[in-house]
């Protein structure tokens, strides 16, 4: 099928581009992050460099800088699909405007602000305290594609699944959600990739992340340590894009295309 | 379960009684006291402009649109009573372009309706082969196949096989041959009566192409504005003569043509006084029968009585036998063909057509005047019933 997009979506458009995509895409990432890390474990590191560069820190980070994604992830499918799903009933649709203005206001507002906002009013820092703005900050790709997708699942295949007898409950998971599964994964493609590069962020509220590595490299004025930071960072990013595709390839209904 | 099946295997009677639609906000309800009976085993056809409120009607039968009042009964049941989504699992629903679910096979399609009812797997299994049969796709080519892997017609089966699956008593259809190519309708059509002659549902069908409706219906309901009966009658009785004048603007053109569809010879009274010869009769006996009963034209006959060829009086006085005189026999047509048939051979043959019976044997002719005063015949008889309708 090839619905009209009318929510967030990364898709390139050509199928034979995505498939293109499906392989470089990973490859590219594993040449390049490889390349900076054989450069910076094989240079002579000072004391200061060393501390940073090494095996069991990087994992670390990149171990934590991930959590804070997963975490997010669940947070935004959690929230925003059943948010979606709700506002699309007929008895709630009015208030769809009002939850869909709320996400914008949380992804238009700087997502540094968000999270430093979040911290002052709680009080709070760690790992939850940076994936729940950061959650706010990503739920609109979701929520907005939760909302197209259901609303633009044809009336007529609607009216057969009352007419046959299912459930308003039946329609919704049976036919409804199925049908929407492609937007909503495009767009939570697009929140993870959102939530991947706004948890570099998290180190202000303690909340771990490559975004030390950036930190200190420029604090301490150590260019190695900022590029390994922001090269994985990166790396992970389009990784994580990569993975979004995948469930786009593979999780979507069949008999569409 | 047994029961169910047993109590669905044909029609049930269908009566709305004063059933009447009001939007909230509007000033006209859009359908406005409809009270009528849709005999058990019958297609009844509701048959009115866009917009009339026809579908609005048919879907509060199965309560997709709930009635703002009056009393709908299936077989005898109050259908506003029941919880809807149990109702709607005892009616079968076909729409236009199928409404498939695009996301499930063929197979899964047709078995939405026994799964909701409960059925265990095997009986799902031979029961959606069965269906399948029996709309005439292929079950092990056509089963895991997606609705978008098939043609329009292919997905209009689909979409009556699924109707049927649980064998309901009860079939609304809402156009649905409205969406494929009028040769694939025609074989659709075709194909629903077949269907019914076996099943003998009561179906109730929407459509605004009145040619469907008669092609259809054993009862027409032509309807208007907030969908008020303007006609309830047989297809002939409505061709015949019409309500009033909007009946008859929806009717349209040509509708003595329409009739004519309706009609098969073997119900008209069709001559067999023509003067016929086996090919062995000498051509100066025959030419003496012709003269003396005044004839110009004699019909050959084969061995078999099969009609042969037209000899006109005058190729009989130069001939020496009956075989290779005249003009063969182009178009006849048998006593199960329509009268539309009947004219278009009698206009090809110039007169006269040969009526011939089931193994192709000469029983009489048929000429315009049988068909005219046919037609003027059925106008009488519905001129003289018009009171009752």
């Amino acid at each position: 099928m090839t619905p009209e997009i009318t929510g967030f979506s990364t898709e390139s458009g050509s199928r034979r581009a995505d498939r293109v995509r499906l392989y470089a895409q990973p490859a590219a990432v594993v040449l390049i992050v490889g390349a900076v890390l054989v450069w910076a474990f094989s240079r002579d590191n000072d004391e200061i460099e060393a501390q940073s560069i090494q095996a069991d820190v990087l994992l670390r980070k990149t171990w934590e800088h991930l959590l804070i994604t997963v975490v997010v992830a669940a947070i935004v499918v959690l929230v925003a699909v059943p948010l979606g799903v709700l506002v699309t009933r007929s008895w709630a649709r009015r208030t769809a405007p009002l939850f869909i203005g709320l996400a914008n206001i949380g992804q238009a507002a700087p997502a540094l602000g968000v999270l430093v906002l979040y911290f002052l009013w709680t009080g709070q820092d760690g790992l939850w305290a940076a994936a729940l703005p950061i959650a706010l900050y990503s739920l609109l790709p979701v929520l907005r594609n939760t909302i197209t997708g259901i609303e633009s699942v044809d009336p007529a295949v609607v009216d057969a699944g009352r007419g046959t007898g299912m459930s308003a409950g039946g329609v919704l998971l049976r036919i409804e959600l199925p049908l929407a599964v492609p937007l909503i994964l495009a767009g939570l493609r697009t929140s993870l990739v959102l939530a991947v590069g706004t948890a570099t962020l998290a180190f202000f509220v303690n909340g771990g992340g490559l975004g030390e590595l950036v930190d200190a490299g420029y604090k301490l004025n150590r260019v190695s340590v900022l590029v390994v930071g922001a090269v994985l960072a990166a790396g992970l990013a389009l990784l994580v894009d990569w993975l979004g595709a995948l469930l786009e390839e593979y999780l979507g209904p069949k008999g569409l295309s | 379960m047994a029961d169910t099946a047993e109590r669905a295997a044909s029609g049930a009677e269908i009566q709305l009684e004063s059933v009447t639609k009001r939007y909230s906000g509007t000033r006209e309800p859009a359908v406005s006291d409809v009270t009528m009976t849709i005999p058990a085993g019958k297609i009844v056809i509701l048959v009115g402009p866009s917009g009339c409120g026809k579908t609005t009607t048919m879907r509060m039968i199965n309560r997709l649109i709930e009635p703002t009042s009056g009393t709908i009964t299936i077989g005898g049941e109050d259908a506003l009573s029941l919880n809807a989504d149990d109702l709607r699992r005892r009616i079968g629903y076909a729409i236009q372009q199928a409404g498939l679910f695009p996301h499930f096979t063929v197979a899964q399609n047709i078995a939405v309706v026994p799964g909701l009812l409960g059925w265990d797997c095997r009986r799902i299994d031979d029961r959606v082969d069965e269906m399948m049969e029996l709309v005439g796709l292929d079950p092990a080519e056509f089963r895991r196949r997606y609705p978008r892997q098939l043609s329009g017609g292919q997905q209009q089966r689909v979409g009556v096989a699924r109707a049927l699956a649980a064998d309901p008593p009860v079939l609304l259809m809402d156009e649905p041959f409205g969406a494929v190519d009028p040769i694939t309708r025609g074989h659709l059509q075709d194909e629903l009566l077949r269907l019914q002659a076996e099943l003998r549902k009561t179906i109730v069908f929407v459509t605004h192409d009145f040619d469907e409706a008669v092609k259809l219906g054993d009862k027409i309901a032509v309807l208007g504005d907030r969908s008020a009966i303007l006609q309830y009658d047989t297809p002939e009785a409505i061709l015949a003569n019409p309500a009033d004048d909007t009946v008859a603007g929806f009717v349209g053109a040509g509708a003595s043509l329409k009739q004519l569809t309706l009609l098969r010879v073997r119900d008209v009274d069709y001559r067999d006084n023509a003067i016929t010869a086996g090919s062995e009769e000498s051509p100066a006996a025959l030419r003496k029968r012709m003269t003396d009963e005044g004839r110009t034209y004699a019909l050959v006959l084969d061995a078999r009585r099969r009609p042969e060829r037209w000899v006109h009086v005058r190729d009989l006085s130069s001939a020496t036998s009956l075989a290779g005189v005249g003009r063969p026999v182009g178009d006849s047509v048998s006593t199960q063909s329509t009268l539309q048939d009947a004219l278009e051979a009698i206009l090809v043959e110039g007169g006269n057509a040969v009526v011939t019976g089931g193994r192709g044997e000469y029983l009489g002719t048929i000429d315009i005047r049988t068909v005219t005063d046919t037609i003027q015949q059925l106008r009488d008889e519905h001129d003289g019933g018009s009171a009752a309708p």
